[in-house]
């Protein structure tokens, strides 16, 4: 077995990658933050529009750049991901690896580093998509980590690039400076007080847009949103990174208030609400995705608040990535139909959350 | 609630999204949204911004670069107009005129003012110098502290004396 292949098999088979295990900055409410940089080689069309050929030719670009990426950020691994299945692929897009798009390409590639947390997705929407990961809100560090990675590859690659327009993309939405910087958010006493609605509407006037999978009403699957900047061009990628970071602290401050007012005015509900959570995810015998997600958000606000002082947080995280269909079949180790899912996912929440009660 | 896409089976994926205020919704089947490239945690809605800008496109009057081709990818202007993307980098040239507002329309500005790539970008890193120290040398001139204008006025010439050789 080649270096990568045994990387990848170990990527598949830990749920939780390393990088996620580390300890960040206001973890109570940021689950983890990231960077995106979209890059393009020069005088090669953008991927959807490559022959067979020039794919190899990225691929074999890409390749060369395994080594002077690990003697920059430490092991990397060039991982071609073109005879990997639909569920292996599923379950890195499950761990934030790799998108939903480079999962339904006939040939996507990715260049690793061992804790995850630097994933260079090629050819994605564009030739290069260099991706880094931090838990909590750290986008300074993540900032940086792109800028070095990027660095790396300009020192090798010719990249498309224009005076006036900046690094070119195949979507115009992404021109200029490339970037998108994001945060995941864990704001449940926002949608409990109903004050969410209220900032994402302000936060989007100043060019920040507010993503979330919703339920049959309005709040975010799991209270879970990501923030991020809008626009691309224009500003330097400092001053996008700097204005994302003012908003997203003035979310997490807001968030933080709202939990102390609950805790003075709805103490018994919210107490009740996270050990009623604990009680249905610790002896239910069927738990869809959504159930799942909507409890382990009660559950961790109740940790959050210091309610659930039993349960240790890395098994919530572990278990958010856990209950994604993908990794669930993976864990199973065969295919499941959406009704075995939900008995396989009750087994496996009722076990790993008992095994952690301390 | 049943899938807004095909309308048979209930809908179990629900994206929803907030631009400038504005809310969109969609409620679709696990088939339908794996059809359409959403999952659950999906990282970039492409797929939504690509639908977005090629309804841009459409509605506009720029639509007259019908005709128009990119001359390394080859490209048709009204290609891209239809689904939002284009072949290559070359392709900003070719269909620059038209591109240029669209851009501005949807991030604010079509000036790029971040960060040049160190090794291909190096005229262009001289280039900035430059008109900073041209910007520099206006106020100085202004505030009437020639001595430090002429030190500036010096290192303007050497800096464009550097970029023709480098020409």
């Amino acid at each position: 077995m080649s270096g990568a292949d045994a990387f990848l098999k170990e990527v598949l088979a830990n749920p939780l990658s390393a990088w996620m295990k580390r300890h960040g900055p206001a973890a109570d409410v940021a689950l983890s933050s990231r960077i995106r940089l979209a890059r393009n080689v020069e005088d090669l069309p953008f991927p959807h529009r490559m022959s067979e050929d020039q794919v190899q030719h990225l691929l074999d670009m890409a390749r060369q750049l395994e080594a002077p990426l690990s003697s920059a950020l430490g092991e990397v691994h060039f991982v071609d991901l073109s005879g990997t299945s639909p569920l292996d692929r599923q379950v890195l897009v499950e761990k934030h690896m790799i998108s939903p798009l480079h999962a339904g390409k006939a040939r996507p590639a990715m260049l690793t580093r061992r804790d995850a947390s630097v994933n260079i997705l090629v050819n994605e929407e564009d030739h290069f998509r260099i991706q880094v990961l931090s838990p909590g809100f750290d986008l300074d560090s993540v900032w940086e980590l792109a800028g070095q990675v990027d660095d790396v590859i300009e020192s090798r690659v010719d990249y498309a690039y224009q005076e006036k327009y900046g690094y070119l993309t195949a979507c115009p939405t992404n021109v200029g400076t490339g970037l998108r910087a994001s945060v995941m958010l864990h704001i449940p006493a926002l949608v409990m007080t109903g004050n969410a609605r209220g900032i994402f509407d302000a936060v989007s006037k100043v060019g920040i847009v507010v993503r979330g999978l919703y339920g049959e009403g309005s709040e975010g699957l799991g209270n879970m949103f990501q923030v991020s900047n809008q626009v691309s061009t224009g500003r330097a990628e400092a001053e996008i990174v700097a204005n994302l970071k003012g908003v997203t602290a003035r979310i997490i401050e807001e968030e933080r208030r709202a939990r102390k007012q609950l805790a003075t005015t709805r103490k018994v509900e919210l107490e009740d609400m996270a050990w009623r959570a604990l009680g249905l995810l610790t002896h239910a015998r069927r738990l869809s995705s959504e159930e799942a997600m909507k409890l382990l958000s009660q559950v961790r606000l109740g940790v959050d608040m210091d309610i659930l002082k039993v349960v240790d947080p890395e098994v919530l995280n572990e278990l958010l990535v856990l209950t994604r269909p993908a990794n669930l079949q993976k864990l199973a180790g065969r295919s499941l139909t959406p009704e075995q899912r939900d008995e396989v996912r009750a087994e496996l929440v009722r076990e790993r959350l008992r095994r952690s009660i301390r | 609630m049943l899938c807004q896409e095909c309308g048979q089976k209930p809908a179990t994926v629900h994206y929803s999204q907030i631009i400038n205020g504005h809310q969109t919704e969609l409620h679709l089947c696990a088939d339908c949204a794996k059809e359409k490239g959403y999952g659950v945690w999906s990282m970039e809605p492409t797929f939504y911004l690509n639908q977005l800008l090629a309804g841009l496109l459409h509605q506009d009057p720029i639509q007259v670069g019908a005709g128009l081709k990119c001359d390394l990818c080859g490209l048709g202007y009204d290609e891209f107009a239809r689904t939002g993307k284009l072949g290559c980098g070359r392709c900003y040239t070719a269909f620059g005129n038209r591109l240029e507002p669209l851009i501005r329309r949807i991030q604010g500005s079509s000036v790029h003012a971040g960060k040049v790539p160190r090794r291909t970008g190096g005229r262009l890193r001289l280039k900035r110098e430059l008109q900073a120290l041209k910007r520099q040398l206006q106020e100085h001139v202004a505030r009437e502290e020639f001595e430090r204008a002429a030190e500036l006025r010096d290192q303007i010439r050497e800096l464009e004396e550097r970029l023709k050789e480098g020409k």
